[in-house]
């Protein structure tokens, strides 16, 4: 249910080589052209969108490495 | 004095230690720090809260029974405390003071052992009575003399200032050794508070750490002559009291600043959020403060390391060096003059949410403890003893 807004804000934020519609959720998102700086703007969108906030041990490279693995950080912060 | 002998506690119980610290911080000390503040009352909740953790005598050798940590580990909870309340903190470092005092050279009198069990058992709050009227400030001159008498002392002593005075279990007062000694040839006393009265002279309402409640009292107190500690002030304070004061001090210090510039990276966090892609102007001065902070870290770090070394090796012509109160006095006005700068940057980035009492990101408290750093044994008389000392440096 998060999917469409994370692809929304990752086209807003994310500053990705390759449109985010061609883009299945399970890509490699740094293999697009997701560099560590723009993941600090995705995060603090998807703070602002979601309500959430993101923990340090919450903020790796994994944690952004795909469309999936940034719905299911945020699934688990809502419920939270 | 004799080389440390103190393990210190190992890193994951003081770990778990240091988390209980920040639970008790983020709890009562928080909950309470505003009221504190703005009353300048004593706060009893976040003491009693740290006596409930044993932490007035955490500083007590193991074999003693006490928790047995070393200074690094003290000056952390200092750090810890003075995130959540100065005044807390201070009052916690000023005890510690105390404590170190008869750890360090009391250990070899059966009295002091046997306090130090006392103060386990009781947690009792210690407080100190150094400076005095009629001596400008000056520690390392007394007017008052002990009077000792088949065994028993009796001590009068007018202080323009004690810390938490009214509030102490006990207090630790300098004077001079007898009536026909000069100023300087000063000892240390622990008067008891079942034989001493305090008459207050002056209140305390002041701009910051309010809390601490430091106000003047005339300390009449008496006991047995064992209750003195048995090597001269001049050793006490250059091995112990002088060094360790500025290493707690500076290390609370830090606490505050990290507070201030904590706020201030939730104040940029926020307006971020508002506007992802652009990262926002306040977040660049928060560049620079984080660096500041860390400068700040990094200096006190040193210092507490060289200092728990020194206790290690127990050498004790390296305490009386030029070269060792230079670089004390150095940490004292460097940590009491970069608190200030980090809590003013802060304040910018926060904006007037951070000149607000009423909001989340108010730094006003921190901003008026700050202040208070370069007052507490003032800079410009620390830069002048450095200025003497530092004439016969040739190098370092």
């Amino acid at each position: 249910m998060y999917a469409d807004k994370v692809r929304d804000i990752l086209t807003q934020h994310g500053r990705l080589s390759s449109p985010v519609d061609q883009l299945q959720d399970t890509s490699d998102l740094y293999n697009a052209g997701l560099t560590s700086l723009a993941t600090v703007g995705l995060m603090l969108a998807l703070e602002e969108q979601f309500n959430i906030e993101f923990p340090d041990n919450m903020l790796s490279r994994k944690t952004f490495a795909s469309i999936e693995f940034i719905v299911d950080a945020v699934q688990k912060l809502v419920d939270k | 004095m004799q080389p440390s002998r103190q393990q210190s506690v190992a890193t994951e119980d003081f770990s778990r230690l240091l988390d209980r610290v920040h639970e008790i911080g983020r709890g009562v000390v928080l909950a309470s720090a505003r009221d504190v503040d703005r009353d300048a009352r004593f706060p009893s909740e976040g003491i009693g809260a740290l006596k409930g953790l044993k932490l007035l005598s955490a500083y007590v050798p193991a074999e003693l029974g006490g928790m047995g940590l070393d200074v690094i580990q003290i000056a952390k909870i200092c750090e810890v405390l003075g995130q959540y309340d100065g005044s807390v903190a201070m009052i916690y470092a000023m005890h510690q003071i105390q404590v170190a005092c008869m750890v360090h050279h009391g250990l070899g009198s059966s009295y002091f052992r046997s306090y130090l069990q006392e103060l386990i058992l009781q947690q009792r709050l210690i407080a100190s009575a150094t400076t005095e009227v009629g001596t400008g400030g000056d520690l390392r001159s007394s007017v008052c003399a002990i009077e000792i008498r088949e065994g028993r002392f009796q001590l009068v002593k007018k202080a323009p200032v004690i810390s938490y005075g009214a509030y102490a279990d006990d207090i630790m007062a300098t004077c001079r050794r007898s009536a026909g000694a000069p100023a300087s040839d000063q000892v240390m006393v622990l008067a008891r508070k079942d034989s001493y009265t305090l008459e207050p002279i002056s209140g305390w309402d002041t701009l910051g750490f309010r809390g601490t409640c430091s106000s003047g009292f005339v300390l009449t107190a008496s006991g047995s002559a064992e209750q003195v500690l048995p090597i001269p002030f001049a050793e006490i304070l250059s091995q112990t009291m002088h060094p360790y004061s500025h290493i707690v001090w500076g290390s609370l210090w830090l606490g505050i600043a990290t507070d201030a510039v904590n706020h201030a990276r939730g104040f940029v966090r926020e307006e971020a959020r508002r506007n992802p892609s652009i990262p926002p102007t306040s977040s660049l001065r928060l560049a620079e403060v984080s660096s500041v902070l860390q400068g700040m870290r990094n200096n006190i770090a040193v210092a507490v390391t060289d200092y728990r070394r020194m206790l290690a090796d127990g050498q004790q012509d390296m305490f009386s060096s030029f070269g060792f109160a230079i670089r004390t006095n150095n940490l004292k006005l460097a940590s009491s003059t970069l608190i200030v700068d980090i809590v003013s940057r802060a304040l910018l980035i926060c904006g007037i949410s951070g000149y607000r009492n009423d909001s989340k990101f108010s730094l006003c408290r921190h901003l008026r403890d700050a202040y208070g750093a370069a007052l507490m044994v003032n800079n410009d008389r620390i830069m002048n003893h450095n200025a003497t000392m530092l004439l016969t440096q040739r190098e370092g």
